[in-house]
Parts: structure tokens; sequence; C-alpha cells
């Protein structure tokens, strides 16, 4: 753990995980190591948005809300990715697949409205795209 | 990765490194411009290109700038090829892979233009 | 090393690849491979080229040809007709105004610009320390080290009048000659990665393109002040920019730029990445410090300052990352030389990231006291037809609006904020008839709303009221006292908050009412919304639908 904030260390830990989140046993080891009270590290875990204590879906799907992006009319693009996966923010989709989340702004202003899905970035899009690339993530043609 | 131990070690390498970014700065100290329009295409001019690359290649010599051209309305001498040096724009016509050697060697890289094969200057 | 005769930068940035970038690298690599090129073209992925709307771009030397929007099938034409026979394919070229420009130094959008922190940003190949040092990387940082003391690089930057790109404009030289004289062994030097500004991307393009010149710029601060640490603390949002520094880290310590015994002198100075985890606030400075810790990202009260006790208890620079990449170029080109460029009080150059309602968005390096009317329409080509200038957004959400009659305004730190508003990182949101200036103001503070850390009251429930406010006038259920409530509260917010998150976030409901006082007041006492965004109640709903159906 030398050199590693506890910050680094609850990213790996989710990076790990399957179901994308830092479960209760491993941040309560996580606490022990840190030499710091459980309390602490929730804390510090639900302060982050990126972070999560609950079970997500394989993939985050990150829908940019800034102001370029609801200029560009990006509510359209989150209404069809809501339409689409049938979920709302914070949820995940039955099949443990999708979760949804939004970001304050992803920094893609010029090709607005834009999304993540985990680290791939996505721009210009339209309504008409979001079917299309739920579907190449779900074959994991990513 | 070597490790660089030292200022001078770190502008040798500079250097190094600079004469490979010349093609994206505009600024060489030889352009070489090749005709490759359909005629030029036709009569070779891809082969005298290559050839040119890899004299260069097996010289070391990285100051220059090579740029393709469409016809440059000599399409009788074809494969046409001009050399670009000291301000001084030098064609030459009728240029064969082996040609195109021996125009790298004498004029891109000394200066010494190979007068019996040109057909114009500018 | 080997010579090609042409090199293709394709632009990687995260911009170009969220618009379909990798298809067309691949297909192009493909093209050549088939008609036998690869030998001669020398293919290179660069960081952001600033045009980032109009990307995928690709930009062919030795000629300097532009390609704008660039798909996987454009990949043959260009490859048969520009790689094997020398024409630049004409319908890809960059167009303007019916006009093509085949070259880039011919194209207004960037021949208008100044380059000094984004000087490799699109020519040079990011991944690769040996093309930054061919651009004359890592001079600045040997010529500090061997033959300036460190009293010589500070006077340097103080003589250089750089100010702080983060936002608050403090004076760089003057931060690092006080942690300079703090008395400690341990120092820290911080990099701000944290580009949390909606409406910001330029530090995220300056890591993806050019990430030698900020870490050379922290080795300098930190040969300066006296530290052999340094930390780069960037959010997690932006994996493309951390996966380059992470292998700029490396190149620069295998070649003994980072370390022990930097070039063969007694300074040794090493660098660490620090990822953020989503939180806004942290991008201010004793948030951020909490963050580097490894705590939750509150701030903490102000004095000490970081230059007093900053990360782990230890005197601290804080700098951000276009700060940082200005650094080498002074030191390297001198004072004088930074000089040139901009004002007196302002020097240097700022770069804006140009998005919203203009013709050409993306990144535009510009001498600070450019008018804004120069960024716009010589630079952005204008607003697109049909469609009038409204007003600029600059500072983000702790920032404000600048109406049209301050179109010329110098864009430097001292006229921004006597307009009400401020310079900070650099987004400029351009916005015409068609945005509504409360829903603007209501989207920030919404924004604020959700990215307040809930450590102070006035930030916490503050903000929360004003939304609530807002919220009514939006929905046509305003009234006239509550503009008064609005300013009342957001003077209050801002003299009372802990932070320069609070201390700021009610500016863009400030400035908005300062310059667009009637639009408020058409939605209080017309229940109507004249850009027509939001949804009122009432008759204003049917008159919106008989306005869409003789539209």
């Amino acid at each position: 753990m030398k050199g590693k904030s506890l910050i680094d260390v609850l990213h790996e830990i989710q990076e790990a995980n399957p179901e994308n989140y830092v479960p209760e046993d491993l941040a309560l080891r996580v606490s022990e190591t840190f030499k710091t009270s459980p309390s602490k590290v929730y804390g510090v875990l639900t302060f982050y948005t990126m972070f999560s204590a609950k079970p997500r879906g394989k993939h985050i799907v990150r829908v940019c809300r800034s102001l370029s992006c609801h200029l560009a009319e990006g509510e359209k693009i989150v209404r069809k990715l809501k339409e689409e996966l049938g979920i709302d923010f914070g949820e995940t989709t039955e099949d443990k697949e999708f979760t949804l989340e939004e970001s304050s702004c992803l920094g893609m202003c010029s090709v607005a409205p834009s999304m993540m899905i985990d680290d791939v970035p996505f721009g210009n899009l339209k309504e008409e795209d979001i079917p299309l690339i739920i579907k190449k993530v779900r074959e994991g043609a990513l | 990765m070597d490790k660089i131990k030292s200022i001078e070690e770190l502008r040798k390498l500079r250097e190094q490194a600079q004469a490979f970014l010349k093609t994206r700065q505009g600024e060489a100290k030889v352009k070489v411009y090749i005709s490759m329009g359909t005629v030029g295409i036709a009569a070779g001019a891809r082969d005298v290109l290559l050839a040119i690359l890899d004299e260069l290649q097996k010289r070391n010599f990285t100051d220059v700038q090579i740029i393709e051209r469409g016809s440059m309305g000599l399409d009788v001498e074809e494969p046409v090829v001009a050399v670009e040096r000291d301000g001084i724009r030098v064609y030459y016509g009728h240029v064969t892979p082996e040609m195109a050697r021996e125009i790298v060697a004498s004029h891109v890289i000394n200066g010494q233009i190979v007068s019996d094969w040109v057909i114009a200057k500018e | 090393m080997k010579i090609y005769r042409i090199h293709a930068l394709i632009c990687a940035g995260a911009q170009c690849l969220a618009a379909g970038g990798n298809g067309f690298e691949d297909a192009l690599k493909e093209e050549l491979k088939k008609h036998d090129l690869t030998e001669e073209v020398n293919i290179v992925e660069t960081g952001c080229m600033g045009s980032c709307q109009l990307g995928p771009l690709m930009v062919v030397y030795p000629e300097g040809v532009i390609y704008t929007k660039v798909k996987p099938d454009d990949a043959k034409e260009i490859v048969e007709e520009h790689f094997l026979k020398g024409r630049p394919v004409k319908r890809l070229l960059w167009k303007q105004e019916e006009k093509q420009f085949p070259t880039l130094n011919d194209v207004p959008f960037f021949a208008k610009q100044t380059k000094i922190v984004l000087r490799n940003c699109g020519i040079i190949n990011p991944e690769d320390i040996t093309e930054y040092i061919a651009q004359g990387g890592y001079e600045a940082l040997a010529k500090a080290i061997t033959e300036m003391t460190r009293e010589d690089v500070i006077k340097v930057v103080k003589d250089s009048g750089l100010r702080g790109r983060g936002g608050a404009g403090f004076p760089t030289g003057l931060k690092w000659e006080l942690a300079y004289k703090q008395n400690s062994d341990t120092k820290y030097i911080i990099c701000n990665a944290d580009e949390g500004d909606p409406g910001a991307y330029m530090d995220r393009s300056v890591l993806e393109g050019d990430p030698h010149s900020v870490l050379e710029g922290m080795a300098i601060a930190g040969y300066a002040v006296g530290a052999q640490k340094g930390y780069i603390y960037i959010r997690a949002e932006y994996p493309l920019a951390i996966k380059r520094l992470e292998i700029a880290i490396k190149q620069a310590r295998a070649s003994g730029l980072l370390g022990k015994n930097i070039l063969g002198t007694n300074f040794s100075f090493d660098i660490e990445l620090r990822m953020g985890a989503g939180a806004f606030v942290c991008g201010e400075e004793t948030a951020l410090i909490n963050s580097i810790e490894g705590k939750r990202g509150e701030p903490r009260k102000k004095p000490p300052f970081p230059v007093e006790k900053g990360v782990f208890g230890k005197p601290t620079v804080i700098n951000n990352v276009e700060t940082l990449a200005n650094i080498p170029v002074i030191i390297e080109k001198g004072a004088s030389f930074f000089r040139k460029f901009g004002t007196e009080k302002s020097p240097g150059t700022k770069v804006f990231a140009l998005a919203g309602k203009v013709n050409i968005t993306g990144l535009v390096e510009v001498p600070l006291g450019t008018s804004l009317r120069t960024i716009v329409f010589d630079i952005g080509g204008g607003i697109p037809e049909g469609h009038t200038f409204k007003a600029a957004q600059t500072g983000g959400p702790s920032g404000g609006v600048i109406p049209a009659e301050h179109l010329d305004v110098p864009m430097d730190y001292e006229n921004l904020p006597q307009l009400g508003t401020i310079m900070g990182s650099g987004g400029l949101i351009i916005m015409d008839e068609t945005s509504c200036m409360v829903d603007v103001a209501k989207f920030f503070l919404k924004f604020t709303v959700d990215e307040s850390c809930g450590k102070c009251t006035p930030c916490r429930e503050g903000t929360r009221q004003m939304l609530n406010i807002l919220e009514k006038i939006t929905t046509g259920n305003g009234t006239m006292e509550d503009l008064d409530r609005l300013e009342r509260l957001g003077n209050i917010i801002k003299l009372t908050s802990l932070c320069g998150l609070g201390q700021t976030a009610p500016n863009p409901v400030l400035s908005t009412l300062r310059y667009f006082r009637d639009e408020y007041i058409a939605h209080i006492k017309d229940k109507r919304c004249p850009s027509n965004v939001c949804s009122m109640k009432g008759e204003k709903n049917e008159r919106k639908v008989l306005n869409r159906r003789l539209a």
C-alpha cells in the first residue's frame, strides 16, 4: 500500500470488482490497513460520486449534463438513454449490464452532446445513435 | 531508453531527433519534388520515388522534404524530379531509379548539380 | 532514424476519438498496407489540434494539408490520390463560407492564434519523449538546474508576470517565492488537473497532447522552491489523459529527467499521479489537499495557506496545468519574451475552450487582452447563420455572462471582473437568442447545489434556496420580490461561504440579473419565457405550441 492513498485503493478495488463497487467486507479491510475507522472509509466512499457502495452494472454509462450539452439538446439523449435502458439515473438494468449515471462535465463540449461508456468517449450524439451504441456494447464490440 | 546524464547529452539527442521532425516544420535544407501525375506514374515515377527514399535512408540524410506534385507541365520529360537547394530549383527529366540515386548523392546531399540531366532551372 | 516522406498526424484527443477517430486510423493503416506505403508514411497519433468540432482531424506533412471530419471510407481516396499521386482530396479540406483552405496555415482559426501553451499539441506524438525533446523539451529544466540559481528561476517567473491560469490569477512567481521562503526539509509541488468547470477542457487537451511540458514545469517549480516530490491530481473522468501522463512519467524517469540526480546534478525530483473520484469541489486547493491525503474532499479554512501548510502539513505549491505548461517557455526564452504577449498586468496567452452556439468550436489560444469579438467572430467564425450573438458565459459556475454590448471587452484579469464575471479556467460558452438566461443561471446553480460539499451552511443551504426561487420563476410562479431575495441571498453567500466554490456560486445569477433582468421580469410578469426554453404553466404553453405550429 506504500505511496497509495485511500482513494487510490478504493479505485483499484472498484475496478477489479465485476459489479463495479466496493463491497462492505473489503471496505472494512481497507479501514484496518489504513488504521482508520470504518466510518472514515464510508465517508470517503460516499463523498465521491464515482465510488459506489452498492453493486452496479458491468458497464457504467456516464452522460454529460454540462451547459454545452444542455444547449445542444442533451436532454433528448438523456431521455433516449433512459428509454433504451429502461432505467433512471443511479439504476442498473435487470441483466446487470448497464448502470446509468450523470457527469457534471466530460469536457467534450465541441462534440456535444456527449457521453462515456466505461473509458470510451462518444460525441455528436443523435437520438438514433443510442440503440446502436448500446447494442454494440452488449455484443462486446466496443 | 538510456539515462541522459548531462545537458550535453540532452542537446545531442535533441539534434538527432530534430532532423526526424523536419518534415513537420516546413523548414528543410533541401526539398525534392516528384511529379506524380498519371503520366509521371506511368513513366515510372513510383520507382524513382522509392529509390530516392532508399538512398536518403542509406546515407542517413534527414534534412529534406519530399513533396509529391501533380504534373509539372513537362510531360514529355517524365518522370520529372526537381531539387530545391540554396534557393535554386533544378528540374531533371527522364529520371531512372539509378539516376535518382546519383541525384541524391551529389545534388541533394552535397549541392553538386548533375548538369547533364538538367532540363530547367528557376 | 527512419526517413518517412509523409507524416500523417491524426488527432487522438478525446473529442476526435468520440467523433469516431479510431475507425479512420484503422482504415488508413489498412489502405497503406494494401498500397505498400507503410515504409513511406509515418502515422502519428497526436493530442488535440484544437478544432474539435470538425474532427476527426488529420494533418498531412510536408505540405500541412488539413483534412476535417474524416471517415473510414475516406481512407482509400486519401491514400490513392494524395499519398500516391500528391493530389490532396479537395472535398475533405477545411471549408468556411464557401472557401476552401488547403493547409493549416491558411485557416483563420489557426492563423489568428498565438500558441505558447499549446505549442506542441497536435504536432508531436505525446507518447514519445524523443519528439518532445526534439521540440526543445527539457532544455528549460536543464538550463534551470545547471545554469541558474533557485533565486534566478523565481525572479524570471516573477518578472514574466505569469498569473495562475486556474481562475484566480494569483502571480505564480510570488507563490513560488512564498514557498521558497518556508523553512522545511520537505515541500511539495501539486499540479491541479481537476478540471471540473462545465465547458472547460483545455487542461485535458494539454495533458493529452503535451504531457511532458507539464512534467517539466513541475520539475522546474520543484527546483525553485526546494521540493523533491510532486503530485498531479487529475480527475478520473479523463482516462486518456491519465494514460498519457503515466507513459510520460515512465519515459521521463527512464531518461533520467525525473528521479534522482537529474542530468547529473544533485537535484532530485519525482512525480506521482493521484486520481480524483468525481467531486467538483476538489478543484479548490484545500479540498484537493484533503483528497490527495485520501480524505473526503472538503475545503479547509485559510489561513494557513497551502504554501505554509499544505499536503501532509508541508509547504505546498499548487499550480494549474496551463500555468505549468507556460513555465518551460518562460525559463528558456526569458521574461521579456513572455511579456511580448498579452497586456501589462496580464502578460502571456490564455487558452479558451470555445463552445456553444458558434460556428467553429474548439481550443483557442490568444494573447490575454484579445477582445471577445475577435475570439468569437474572427477565430470562431461567428454565430451560425440566422442567429445572433446574445451573450458569452465565462468562468463556468463561478463566473457570469458578457452581453453583446460588451463584445469589445479585452479578455484579461482586470476587465472581466469589472463586467461582473471572471476569467476562470477558460471555458467560453457562446449563446444566441434561443438561450434563456434564467435557464442558464438555473443550470449553473443546480450544478453548485449538486457539487456543494455541505460543510458550510451558506453554500449548502443558501444555494438551495436560490435554486428554489429560480424554479419558481421558471415555472411561472415567481414574484418581483423574488428578484430582491435572489440578490440579497446571493450577496450573503458570497461573503460568508468557506471556500471559493460558495463564494462564487451566486455569480451566474447575479450576473444574468444585471444584464438580463428583463428576461426575469418576463418570466414573472408575463409568465412567458422569451426564448421559449422554460416550460411555463398556463397560457404560455398554449402559446408555445402555437409558435411551433406557426414555425
